[in-house]
């Protein structure tokens, strides 16, 4: 087999599929008017963005006025936060979200507690990861303006019951904004069946180009503005377009959503085969999230008494580019707030393991992968203190 | 990220393992902070005549334990007592900053272990040294 890279990190990033960077490369170099101009190359451009824009729109089951361009998931994020919390604090200043989410949205509500006197509330997670409606339903007062609530984690996969969320923020009249960066392209998500206000998505994670993302805003949703400047997305997010990004971005969602159920069973049997093969070969491993509800690519395993780290360097050099949710990956000195908020204890959630099957992986990688684990998980233990006292004392 | 001496000290450690009947064991860190550091020594003559370790921890946490017990193997108690982060670090090439804290917790186990045979021996034992690395007060990384 070829021991080149086996990359496992498409929850990451991922590459950009061929017809998309075929699609995308003619607006760098041929047409490169400002969509903003008046001449032929300029409504050139502006052309081909509204395409993208309707392409984009009809993917998520929404109007073309509802989608707005921004430079990433985590820009949609802020904006979706930090603009209709900002816009609606005559009506209250108490906002709801998870203890699961991405960074790009509990930084969001840092700032809106820290700097602009909000009250937020954190909702918990079972074991496997899921918010549990009747929180949120207790969770809402008067003066609840936000709801946000992301669709599936990134670290553990674990897919959001996000129709029913948004219903019950729906029935008491508050926004409803759910982070779909990690669902779009492994989900059919349609804004109009969620029944969801606002909706951010990143191109980079469905193999578009990295540096664009979008913001479904639904009709009549009163925002702020984020960046100001120019007249561009309607005077609501002022910059020259990403043109060739936001054409990218189109040509990639359109891939995912035709190719959406093969692409599902792909990953689907990948993920199946990795996480039989290292329940049956590696003792004391714990599966994180939901076994069912979660993405199909997605794997997250903790393996006692190793260290994350460590295994990401060992699997690197074996060619194998995974991810961990252990503190010495994540800069800080604690392990990812996904892992403890299900209740994993430090030592467990230092020694976890991410997964993220994409496209082009393949059995035989599952089955390298697995190989090389079992080897370097024995490795690691035989150094480890902690496995030495449990050896001692079972 | 890690120098290249890290990595073969992370990929090679020297002394890994346990020693039976070892003249002195120390264990510093807690698997809280996600790095713990077990070194057993055999001492004749007040020489460290072989050391041994394991560690429960990230790449620099593993090379800085493999450096360290390079550091002071075949050296007296004395000084090997001395030894010090900075001088562990040092034989690496340098640590990123933010693995700082992983070579203290290297330093601390040396000592600890020397302090374990100094006790049963019944020698005079100082105030362990305190980085708030060692998980002992629970107060941990403060540093």
């Amino acid at each position: 087999m070829d021991k080149g890279i086996i990359y496992l990190d498409h929850a990451a990033t991922t590459y950009v599929k061929p017809e998309v960077f075929e699609a995308m490369k003619p607006w760098f170099t041929e047409y490169y008017g400002n969509p903003s101009a008046i001449y032929s190359l300029g409504r050139q451009s502006k052309k081909a963005i509204e395409e993208a824009r309707a392409q984009i729109a009809y993917c998520l089951g929404a109007h073309p006025t509802e989608i707005f361009f921004t430079g990433s998931g985590t820009e949609a994020d802020n904006w979706a936060i930090k603009g209709t919390a900002l816009a609606n604090q005559k009506k209250g200043k108490h906002v709801i979200t998870t203890v699961i989410e991405h960074h790009a949205v509990l930084e969001a509500f840092d700032f809106l507690r820290k700097e602009e006197g909000f009250e937020v509330t954190y909702l918990p997670v079972n074991e496997n990861g899921l918010v549990n409606p009747e929180d949120l339903k207790k969770a809402i007062r008067p003066d609840t303006t936000l709801v946000s609530i992301m669709y599936a984690n990134n670290e553990i996969g674990t897919i959001q019951p996000i129709h029913e969320l948004a219903s019950i923020a729906r029935e008491k009249g508050v926004v409803f904004h759910t982070d779909s960066v990690q669902a779009i392209g492994n989900i059919a998500v349609n804004v109009k069946e969620l029944d969801v206000d606002l909706l951010s998505l990143s191109a980079h994670k469905f193999y578009g180009p990295k540096g664009v993302g979008a913001l479904y805003v639904r009709k009549g949703i009163k925002m702020e503005s984020f960046i100001h400047g120019g007249a561009q997305e309607r005077k609501r997010r002022a910059g020259t377009e990403n043109v060739p990004g936001v054409i990218g971005m189109a040509a990639a969602l359109k891939l995912a959503y035709d190719n959406l159920e093969d692409y599902n069973n792909h990953l689907g049997k990948l993920s199946s085969r990795f996480i039989e093969k290292v329940l049956e070969r590696i003792p004391y491993v714990h599966l994180n999230g939901d076994r069912e509800q979660r993405l199909p690519g997605n794997v997250n395993f903790s393996f006692r008494f190793v260290e994350g780290e460590s295994l990401l360097l060992m699997l690197d050099m074996k060619g194998i580019q995974a991810s961990s949710g252990s503190a010495c990956t994540s800069g800080s000195l604690d392990p990812s707030h996904v892992l403890l908020a299900i209740g994993l204890s430090h030592e467990i959630a230092h020694g976890s393991l991410r997964i993220t099957f994409g496209e082009k992986n393949t059995e035989e990688e599952v089955d390298y992968l697995v190989d090389t684990l079992e080897e370097i998980v024995e490795k690691l233990r035989k150094m480890s203190p902690l496995y030495e006292e449990f050896v001692k004392n079972h | 990220m890690y120098s290249e001496k890290v990595m073969d000290h992370f990929t090679n450690p020297r002394n890994v393992g346990e020693i039976e009947n070892a003249d002195g064991i120390g264990q510093v860190g807690n698997a809280k902070c996600g790095d713990i550091m077990k070194v057993y020594l055999k001492i004749e003559n007040d020489i460290i005549v072989d050391v041994k370790f394991k560690t429960f921890g990230c790449g620099a946490a593993v090379a800085t334990s493999s450096m360290a017990t390079e550091l002071i193997k075949g050296k007296t108690l004395d000084e090997a007592s001395k030894i010090t982060n900075k001088a562990v670090t040092e034989a690496l090439g340098g640590l990123p900053p933010v693995k700082m804290h992983c070579s203290v917790l290297a330093e601390e186990a040396v000592i600890a272990a020397i302090d374990d045979y100094k006790k049963k021996m019944g020698m005079d034992v100082p105030d362990t040294r305190c980085s708030g690395c060692c998980g002992k007060c629970g107060d941990t990384r403060t540093e």
